[in-house]
C-alpha cells in the first residue's frame, strides 16, 4: 500500500537525532511488548508478512506519532482482535473473559532460542532464474493497496541486476493469505540520477531486494 | 565514539514520543495485554523474562565488532565473510546464529557503504542487537536513500567528495552488515584489541572505526 511507512526520498522529517549511550528499552514496557510479539509469532497464528502489514494499516497521524513500541503493542492487539483470539472486551476488563483457543504451539521456556531465529525464507525453485548480474532491468509501476516492498521511490525505475539472492517467499501474496508463490529475488542497483533526477549526488548508487515480478527487462 | 557522542542534546520529543501520560498508559496497556494473554495460555510470562534478558544482555553489536575484527586480521576469513557472510560466520560457532542470507559490505577508499530499511526496521540485528532509535525512525529511513551525505553530517563524519556512496535498502529477508575499514596505527593488534575499534555505527555505516587514539 502507498502509505506513510514507504518513507525514502520524503522530505520534512529534521535531522537524524542519535541518542547518546542508548539503552536497549526505554521503559520496561518495551521490552515486554517486544517479548510478546516474539512470543505470539511462534505460534504461526500470521507471519512476518502479516505483521508488517498490520504496522502499515495502522492510521497515517498514529504511525507518524507514536512510538515503535507503541506500534507493536497496537499492532499485537489489533492482530490478536482479527483473529478471534481475544475480544475487546477483555482489553477493555484487561482480564480474560473467555478461555483461549487452541494453538498450534506455544512459546514455553524451553523453545526461547525460536525467538531469536529469523527464520528461513529461501524456497526451492520451479523456474530457472530470468535475470543474471549486469542485466538491465526496469521496475514496474505498481500500486497495490495491500502489502507490498517495492517502495515507491524505486518504482518504474532503471537499474542493474547486482546479485541474485536465490528463490524467496513472495511477500505480496503471503501477507494476504494468498500462498508463498516463492519468486527469484535480486539486488537491483540504481543510478541517484535515475531515482532523484539531476541534482542527485553524483557518487550515490542505491539498492534495493526486489523479486521477480516487480521487474521487466530493460 | 566522537561521532555518536556529539549530540548532546536534551531528550527531546523526537527521541520519545511516549513521556509522561503515555508512558503509564503503554505500561498498563502492555501489562493487560501480557495478562489476558497469559490467562489464555498464549504466552508463558518466564519465556518473556528470558527472551527480555536475553535482548538486553546477550544480543548487541559485541557479535558484530568480533566479526570484523576477525576479518581485519584473517584475510581468508575476510574473503570467506564477503564471499557468505552466514556461512562464514556459522563456521565461527561463537557468534549467535544469523538468518539465511546476512551479506557483508566492505567499505573501501573508493566506496562507503550504508544500511537502511526505508518501508520498516529490518536491521542485521543477530550482529548488531535490536536496532536504535534513530535507526527505524522517520528522517533517517526518509533520507538516507536521496542525501546520504547529509545523514553521515548529522553524526558527525564527512567522506571525501570523490568517494561513492552506496545505500542498501533492506526491503527483502536479506540483512547487511557494513565492513568497515581498518583504522591506520593498529598492525598487529589482537582481535580483541581490534573489536573494541569498531562500533554500532562503523557496522550501519553511518561511522568509521575508532581510531587507535579514541579507542577506551
Amino acid at each position: 500500500m502507498d502509505g506513510v511507512h514507504d518513507m525514502g526520498g520524503m522530505h520534512g522529517f529534521g535531522k537524524v537525532e542519535p541518542e547518546p549511550n542508548e539503552p536497549v528499552f526505554h521503559a520496561p514496557w518495551e521490552g515486554r511488548c517486544i517479548a510478546l510479539n516474539r512470543a505470539m509469532s511462534f505460534t504461526g497464528e500470521w507471519n512476518i508478512d502479516m505483521s508488517r502489514a498490520a504496522i502499515e494499516e495502522l492510521p497515517p497521524a498514529h504511525y507518524l506519532t507514536w512510538s515503535y513500541y507503541k506500534k507493536w503493542a497496537i499492532r499485537l492487539e489489533n492482530m490478536l482482535l482479527e483473529r478471534g483470539l481475544i475480544e475487546a472486551d477483555e482489553l477493555a476488563a484487561g482480564r480474560a473473559l473467555r478461555p483461549g483457543k487452541p494453538l498450534k504451539r506455544t512459546m514455553t521456556v524451553d523453545k526461547i532460542e525460536a525467538a531469536f531465529n529469523r527464520g528461513k525464507y529461501g524456497r526451492p525453485a520451479s523456474a530457472p532464474a530470468r535475470f543474471k548480474p549486469g542485466d538491465r532491468v526496469r521496475t514496474k509501476n505498481i500500486h497495490p493497496r495491500t502489502h507490498t516492498r517495492l517502495p515507491r521511490y524505486a518504482r518504474d525505475k532503471v537499474g542493474v541486476i547486482d546479485a541474485v539472492r536465490g528463490c524467496n517467499v513472495f511477500p505480496d501474496t503471503v501477507a494476504i493469505g494468498q500462498g508463498e508463490h516463492p519468486q527469484w529475488l535480486y539486488t537491483v542497483l540504481f543510478d541517484g540520477r535515475e531515482l532523484w533526477g539531476e541534482n542527485s549526488d553524483p557518487t550515490l548508487t542505491v539498492s534495493i531486494d526486489a523479486w521477480e515480478p516487480y521487474l521487466d527487462p530493460a | 565514539m566522537a561521532q555518536d557522542h556529539d549530540h548532546d542534546h536534551d531528550h527531546d520529543d523526537h527521541h520519545h514520543h511516549d513521556h509522561g501520560s503515555e508512558l503509564s498508559e503503554m505500561q498498563l496497556r502492555v501489562r493487560a495485554l501480557e495478562t489476558i494473554l497469559t490467562e489464555k495460555g498464549y504466552v508463558d510470562p518466564a519465556a518473556l523474562d528470558l527472551i527480555v534478558e536475553a535482548y538486553e544482555t546477550k544480543i548487541g553489536p559485541h557479535s558484530g565488532a568480533s566479526v570484523v575484527a576477525k576479518a581485519w586480521a584473517d584475510p581468508a576469513f575476510k574473503q570467506a565473510l564477503l564471499a557468505d557472510a552466514t556461512a562464514a560466520i556459522a563456521k565461527l560457532g561463537h557468534v549467535s546464529r544469523v538468518g539465511d542470507h546476512l551479506v557483508a559490505v566492505e567499505n573501501t577508499p573508493e566506496e562507503h557503504n550504508i544500511i537502511v530499511c526505508t518501508l520498516c526496521s529490518c536491521y542485521p540485528w543477530e550482529m548488531l542487537g535490536l536496532p536504535p532509535v534513530w535507526y527505524k525512525a522517520a528522517p533517517y529511513r526518509s533520507r538516507a536513500v536521496n542525501d546520504p551525505r547529509g545523514v553521515l553530517a548529522d553524526f558527525g563524519v564527512t567522506l571525501p567528495e570523490d568517494t561513492r556512496i552506496r545505500v542498501w535498502d533492506s526491503t527483502a529477508e536479506t540483512r547487511f552488515i557494513v565492513l568497515p575499514m581498518r583504522p591506520a596505527g593498529t598492525e598487529g593488534w589482537s582481535e580483541e584489541r581490534l573489536a573494541a575499534l569498531v562500533t554500532r555505527n562503523s557496522m550501519i555505516g553511518t561511522g568509521l572505526a575508532k581510531r587507535p587514539d579514541e579507542a577506551a
